[in-house]
Formats: C-alpha cells, structure tokens, sequence
C-alpha cells in the first residue's frame, strides 16, 4: 500500500500578524447583559416591558455559533473577551480585531430606548471587552434611526480612541444616502470615525428587493442586494461628494459584484447626469475612494484565476480587508479563508495593510 | 507502518465516537451499528474539527417540498461550516468533486490471533476528487480497536 505522509494538523504559522475586520462580541443573555449599563429609569422600562431588540434575522441559523467557539463556563460563543482572545486572538495571530456587536440597539422602536441601548452597549464594549484586551478596537452602537440622538452617541465616545468605526445595520429604514443620516456622518467626519455597514440586521425590510423568500440560504446569499443599494444611495445622494473625506466599510457582503455595480452606474451617470448635477465624478471614482470591502464570506470563483481576475476588476486591492466573523458558523479561518494562494503583496494589504492604513493603526 | 490501539471496542457503543491522536493525527473513529469507521479529523474545507460535528442522515428530495431521509446517524456534518461527509468512504456530499476527507479503516479484533486485515473497500461511485481519503490496514485483538498509520 502507498502511504502519504498526512499532513500536520496544525499547520506552522508563517503568516505575519493580522488585522480581522469583523469579530463579534456577543451579549451572554442577550438584553440581561446591558442591565447593569442602564439608568435604573430604563432598567426599569426594560424588565417592565421588555427590550426586545430585533437579532437581525429572522432565519434560525443567522445567530448560530460554532460549537467550538462556545467557552468552557457555559457563557454564551462570544460573549467572553478572555476566552476569544485565546481561542481566537492568540491562536490566529490578531494582531487587531474591530468588535461588531449584533445586539439591535440601534434599531428599537422606541427611539428613547434605542438611545440608552445604544449608550448601555458601547459602556459595556468598554467594560467588558476594550479594557480587557490591548488589541481590540470597537464599532459604536448607535440609535441610527434618530440622527440627532445618534451624533450624541457619538460625540460622547469619540475621544476614545479604540472606536474606530460607526455601526449601520445591513438594512436601515432608509437607504443610506438619504439626507436624514446626513447629520450621522458629518459627526464621523469631524472625528475621523469610519462608517461601518453589516450584513444583514432585519428591522422591517426583506433581505431582497422583492420580499421575504423562504430559505436561510437566500438570506445567507442576500446582503449584497441590500449592499448595493446603500452604495448607489450614498454615492447618487452625494453623501461623498458633500463628505469628501468619509469612508465606507460593507461587511460581510462580499465583494465581486462591486464592479459590475460600478460600471452600471458610470453607464447610467453618462445618461442621466442632469439629474444628479450634484455630482462631479464618476460614481466609481468615489466608490473607489470611499467604499472599502471585508472578505468573509467571499465569492469563491470555481476557477482560482477567476478570483484574481475579481481582485483586478477592482483596479486596486487597496480596498479589501480580511475579516473572520468569529465565532459565528460560518466564520473564515484566517489560514484557510482564500481558495487561492494569494501574492505576497497583495496578501499583506489584506490581512493588515489596508486597514492598518484605513483605521491608523499598527 | 505503525499499529496503534485506539480503543476497546465497549468503550464506543452504537453512535458514538473517541478522538484519538496517534502519530501525530487526530482521528475519529465512529461505531456505526457495530461497525467501526475512521475519518481524520481535520475537514478539508477550511481545516476545521470535522470529527466533533454532529451526525446526522442523508436528505435528497426529488422535488421541492418532498424529502428523502435515510442512513441516520452516517453523514458527519463539519463543526464549522456544516460541510457534509459520508462516514463510510470519506466522500464529500456537497460537492463531490472535490472534497473527500480522508478515512481510515477500523476493524475488531478478537483474541491474539491476528484476523485478516479489513480494508473498507470504497463504495463510493462519485467522481473522485482532489481529496482521496487515505486508508490503512486495522486489526482487531482481543475485543481492541486497532488502527494502523504509516509510520
């Protein structure tokens, strides 16, 4: 019998630190974990009359963890900075991490609420995750259906540096281009914060533009419809026209389509440009500038040179940002995330480069 | 080649399993209704813990809203990312043309005397792919799982 030597299970780790652009803390009993981080006025309301934010899906398997990711003490996958840093952190070599948190605060109904959920989640990031690990950095939470209540959140974490980003739902009311979110990114501008969309986060909108469908898998593949449509909004509004130097990150909605996106729009721009006076470039000009991509789950061409060619089509790769999505089921392991062996160059600005750059850290 | 006893047949009753290491390897084997089946424990997708998954039967439907559910418990579904393998040959079962973990045979040996080598021939009639499990001889001796690795 011919015998292969089996490979080793683990294998050596040549691969230089990273920057993972999508790690998520969870809340251990949902809403029960913010308790302590609200005034005892919504304390009250909460244990009262419930807070019940919207998850962000409505398919069973949106929530699901890996099994493996759940800590020895029974808490929740996620919801325990010390056993992600070292189930995670430590064993993949992050050398950052950017916390998204999926708690919903942002999108309760009760716009009051909303606010003090949305102040409760950012205590509580710093609490109980950036006080406990030199290496993460967070997304604030924010009421982003009420602006005003939203730049207050802002205001009032800005000078804490380890937010790098602000936290839109995949699906907003609104597409998010519109004038009502105006106020959200002038804030982000005049701070430096970055303007973070992700995926999916069901607040009354279905996941494609036609309805509701049946299956998890159709949500699964889904984002990237809700995606496109933030993207168009905010560049056609001429939100990065207005904010020249605001940056978008898409998370978790891949990222092949963007160019066929772009090239319909410069299409339709050269048509119907009087109807958008307001804007002085192609729309894939401030795509490329402004709009910056996270990997997990990626497109995965049958053909590995199809997926070089997608990271052409992009005219840079200065744009995407390995992300895992840790410890959800279908997080990437940073060894194994890419269907091909990715160039040395372009390798380094994805797992570091590039959001080392975006982020100013490193 | 390097023989490795990895369990007394009692110590894995009908739908279990025992993660074992053995020259270096993690390997699950599985008693499948008495018999013994043994997969890496490394899912070729991403690498994950493909032996801790859960097991479960294989569902085809021919039309939507029909369903055929057979062979409970012998489809091992990765930890990870759900990816589905045949307990018996290794066979991925989402895209067959390409992923195959790699399996190695168990047998029961009883008493001293060395039984025939079992080699769980391949039953499989997929296209084979990049991944071909890779087997290895067992002998059972007294009542004991043995697994043999190339060493």
């Amino acid at each position: 019998m011919v015998l292969t030597e089996p490979r080793l299970i683990e294998r050596p780790r040549t691969r230089p630190a990273l920057i993972d652009c999508d790690l998520h803390n969870e809340l251990h009993g949902d809403v029960a974990a913010l308790l302590p981080y609200l005034p005892r006025r919504w304390r009250e309301h909460v244990e009262m009359f419930g807070a019940h934010p919207p998850a962000g899906g409505y398919y069973p398997r949106f929530m699901d963890h890996r099994e493996d990711a759940r800590p020895p003490s029974g808490r929740r996958s996620g919801s325990d900075v010390h056993f992600t840093a070292a189930h995670y952190l430590d064993r993949y070599n992050v050398a950052y991490a950017i916390l998204i948190p999926l708690s919903g605060a942002g999108a309760v109904q009760n716009l009051e609420l909303s606010a003090v959920l949305s102040t409760a989640v950012n205590d509580w990031q710093i609490a109980e995750w950036l006080d406990h690990d030199p290496r993460l950095r967070a997304s604030i939470t924010i009421p982003f259906e009420d602006p005003p209540a939203a730049v207050q959140e802002i205001r009032r974490r800005a000078s804490d540096r380890r937010f790098v980003q602000v936290q839109f739902t995949g699906r907003p009311h609104e597409p998010m281009g519109r004038r009502k979110y105006w106020p959200i990114y002038e804030a982000c501008v005049e701070y430096g914060l970055k303007v973070m969309s992700h995926a999916f986060g069901s607040y009354g909108q279905p996941i494609t533009g036609c309805g509701w469908p049946s299956y998890y898998l159709e949500e699964h593949v889904g984002p990237a419809q809700a995606m496109q449509a933030n993207i168009i909004s905010m560049v056609i509004e001429g939100v990065f026209e207005h904010f020249p130097t605001l940056k978008l990150v898409s998370v978790e909605n891949g990222f092949a389509w963007l160019p066929s996106l772009m090239w319909r729009l410069d299409s339709a721009w050269k048509l119907l440009r009087a109807e958008v006076p307001h804007l002085k470039r192609l729309p894939s000009e401030y795509i490329r500038e402004h709009v910056y991509l996270t990997t997990q789950p990626m497109e995965e061409p049958h053909r590995p040179r199809y997926f070089l060619e997608m990271l052409e089509q992009h005219g840079s790769v200065d744009r995407i940002m390995f992300a895992s999505d840790y410890p959800h089921w279908d997080a990437d392991n940073p060894d194994e995330a890419f269907p091909i062996e990715l160039p040395p160059d372009v390798e380094r600005k994805i797992f570091f480069e590039n959001a080392a750059a975006l982020y100013g850290l490193g | 080649m390097a023989r490795y006893i990895v369990a007394s047949v009692d110590e894995i009753p009908p739908g279990g399993r025992k993660i074992v290491e053995v020259g270096g390897i993690s390997i699950g084997i599985f008693n499948l209704n008495g018999e013994f089946f043994a997969l890496r424990n490394r899912c070729p997708h991403q690498g994950g813990p493909l032996c801790l998954g859960k097991l479960w039967g294989s569902l085809e439907a021919s039309v939507p809203g029909e369903f055929r559910y057979s062979r409970p418990g012998e489809i091992l579904t990765c930890l990870w990312h759900g990816w589905e393998f045949d307990i018996r040959t290794g066979q991925s079962w989402c895209e067959p043309r390409r992923l195959r973990t790699r399996r190695y045979p168990v047998s029961v040996e009883s008493g001293r005397s060395l039984v025939a080598e079992v080699e769980a021939a391949p039953s499989d009639e997929r296209v084979k792919g990049p991944y071909v499990a890779q087997t290895y001889p067992v002998t059972a001796e007294g009542n004991y799982l043995v697994v043999e690795i190339d060493g």
